[in-house]
């Protein structure tokens, strides 16, 4: 690194800067309204059932937490693998992952339906054969990595630099384990004919590294556009093509499961329902077009080399593809019904052998909406008050030797 | 009297007592391993288990159906819509495709001996007994529905509202998850579940660990089919004649 990188506060404090705080705000109050009434009236007022028993709400909050877990890589690659590059922009990841965390993780814990429980579950009802259980350990053992990492990133007494790459190691495999763990919750469906699969641990680490980098890059372009900071092609190649191969594997990986799936004759069923039925327009057009295919193309394009336009429409597209890859999975997989009796038609007064629908309602759609507006405003705020973003991440600042 | 007499007296006596407990005792015994007392835990010596011959069914087990109904109070929710209300028991009607062949049985919660809702659940709340009935403790259930994901069966519900008029021996709660409990309360009394004693022609309720109770001894002799075998669950609910 040619110099010292400077960090500093976000010093915006026009109508710009609060009127996105309000935006944001709004959207949280709307949420916790929607909380309250789903809350005092039951499920009843929402779009899920008996039959689709997670909705919209676990869309967002899946969204948001394998999203956190991408986005403490961008930290990781500067850290671990000592790309210098990498190593100004940690401050800001490890921030974002721990507000996308909280952000997900309020939205799942708001939707339970009954959150008094909670406190005794708190008092040690802890069942260790759950994959949910290790989750709640492995998401708030995370917030408390993220804090020390971060501190450790910020703080210039010799301990705190000392522990820096050890802090960083233990967050990358702590990453790996939560991700593998939030990808189990579907892999350890044995009945479920759309999960109950290995892949679904890897699946979701690969996801979860192209929403993390799509909302990193998204982030840090506005920033600096509405901060008025240099931000030089050289930091936003790497994430460029960072993002790039991460949907690419994400692709390979969805297209192995694929092919075992129609390999297997029980699984012949459920594969046409994906891929030929209903959700086929959300599979092939949201999240192989949208979010993987348009996005490769935008990046790749020999045309398009150092267009800023075309990054943002990437991650942005890459963002919308994986809301598109979590609904597909999670919705579409209880949409197509349990198989009790294979080879058989089946029918009965709770939905056996019938393709449930589902549409969620205005409530879930904004309880979800708010923990996203939450995590961002959190990261808004946090900018503010903390030196999380370089003064300057010009070509010449993060590398001298940086060629276009 | 002498000593001699004074003993074969005793042994008589003795003799006599043997033969009237071996006499009376098969009733009582039954009864003692049926009831328990309200604060002794369900013990593991016994595994109880449900037999349902579908061809003895008539009804397709409609009457199974309202006695649960009726038991347990579910399914009047009034603002829930119909794939929102509590289904504990259900009628399915299966056709197989090549040969047209019908059946009709009803489809609970099959009290599996490894249920994948146990597993899964993060708090304990969703259980089995030493007894092999598996439920859910209302107390501790948060209501986050993996169970309902992780159940091969579809046997369980979510209260989707504010309940009105509940059942004494059945507490159900908004937000909490629910089903079949194999009318745990009439069976620590010693009774049948509801279902058995709606159809008793064609359920068979016992004790599966007991090779000489009639559910052993039918199963023994003729089989019983688990719905979806496949995945090892070994279910304490059997079927004739799928």
């Amino acid at each position: 690194m040619a110099t010292k990188t400077v960090f500093s506060e976000v010093k915006n404090n026009g109508i710009g800067y609060w009127g996105v705080l309000v935006a944001l705000g709004l959207l949280i109050v709307a949420g916790a309204f929607s909380v309250f009434h789903m809350e005092h009236e039951g499920h009843y007022v929402t779009g899920m059932n008996n039959q689709i028993v997670w909705g919209m709400p676990h869309v967002f909050a899946i969204f948001l937490i394998v999203a956190a877990s991408g986005a403490a890589n961008v930290a990781t690659v500067g850290t671990v693998f000592g790309k210098k590059i990498y190593q100004p922009l940690g401050r800001l990841s490890a921030f974002l992952a721990a507000s996308l965390l909280i952000g997900g993780l309020l939205v799942l814990l708001l939707d339970l339906g009954d959150m008094a429980h909670v406190e005794e579950m708190a008092r040690g009802y802890l069942n260790f054969k759950s994959i949910f259980a290790w989750n709640m350990i492995l998401y708030s053992g995370f917030i408390a990595i993220l804090v020390t990492y971060l501190w450790t990133m910020m703080d210039r007494r010799k301990m705190a630099k000392s522990l820096y790459k050890p802090v960083g190691y233990v967050n990358m495999i702590w990453r790996f384990l939560l991700t593998m763990g939030t990808g189990s919750i579907f892999g350890f469906l044995v009945a479920r004919q759309y999960y109950d699969a290995a892949i679904m641990a890897p699946l979701f680490i690969a996801a979860s590294y192209v929403y993390g980098t799509a909302i990193y890059t998204l982030l840090l372009m506005t920033t600096y556009k509405l901060t008025g900071r240099a931000l030089g092609d050289a930091v936003l190649n790497r994430l460029r093509y960072t993002l790039a191969i991460f949907i690419a594997l994400t692709l390979f990986l969805e297209l192995v499961r694929h092919l075992t799936n129609l390999y297997a004759t029980e699984h012949h069923g459920v594969e046409a329902f994906i891929l030929t039925g209903e959700f086929s327009g959300l599979f092939w057009y949201g999240e192989i077009l949208i979010g993987a295919l348009l996005p490769m193309f935008l990046i790749w394009c020999r045309f398009l080399k150092n267009n800023r336009l075309a990054l943002a429409t990437a991650a942005l597209l890459a963002v919308i593809g994986g809301f598109f890859f979590i609904y597909v999975n999670l919705i579409g997989g209880q949409a197509y019904p349990l198989i009790l009796f294979p080879n058989a038609e089946v029918s009965s007064s709770f939905a056996d052998g019938a393709i449930n629908s589902y549409s969620p309602t205005l409530d879930e759609i904004l309880l979800g909406v708010a923990g996203f507006a939450l995590a961002i405003a959190m990261v808004v705020l946090g900018m503010k008050v903390l030196r999380l973003l370089p003064v300057s991440l010009a070509d010449d600042q993060v590398d001298p030797h940086y060629k276009s | 009297m002498s000593n001699i007499d004074s003993y074969r007296r005793k042994f008589i006596s003795g003799l006599a007592g043997v033969a009237a407990t071996a006499t009376v005792a098969p009733g009582v015994f039954l009864r003692q391993a049926h009831a328990k007392a309200p604060d002794e835990p369900a013990s593991d010596k016994v595994r109880w288990g449900i037999l349902i011959d579908t061809n003895k069914l008539t009804d397709g087990g409609d009457a199974c159906i309202a006695a649960c109904k009726k038991e347990h109070g579910w399914g009047d929710e009034k603002h829930s819509n119909d794939a929102q209300k509590s289904q504990w028991i259900r009628k399915v009607t299966v056709t197989e495709k090549l040969t047209g062949h019908t059946v009709t049985l009803p489809v609970m919660c099959q009290h599996c001996e490894t249920p994948p809702c146990v597993d899964v659940c993060p708090t304990g709340a969703s259980m089995k007994r030493a007894d092999g009935i598996v439920q859910v403790n209302k107390h501790i259930c948060i209501g986050c529905r993996y169970c309902m994901m992780a159940c091969p069966y579809k046997a369980r519900s979510f209260v989707h509202e504010e309940l009105q008029d509940q059942k004494q021996n059945t507490p159900r709660g908004k937000g909490t998850v629910e089903s079949c409990n194999m009318c745990v309360t009439r069976v620590d009394a010693g009774k049948n579940p509801a279902c058995v004693d709606a159809a008793p022609e064609a359920l068979l309720f016992g004790d599966l660990k007991d090779p000489e109770s009639k559910i052993s001894k039918a199963l023994k002799k003729y089989g019983g089919t688990q719905i979806r075998a496949d995945l090892g669950l070994n279910t304490g609910v059997r079927y004739w004649g799928i």
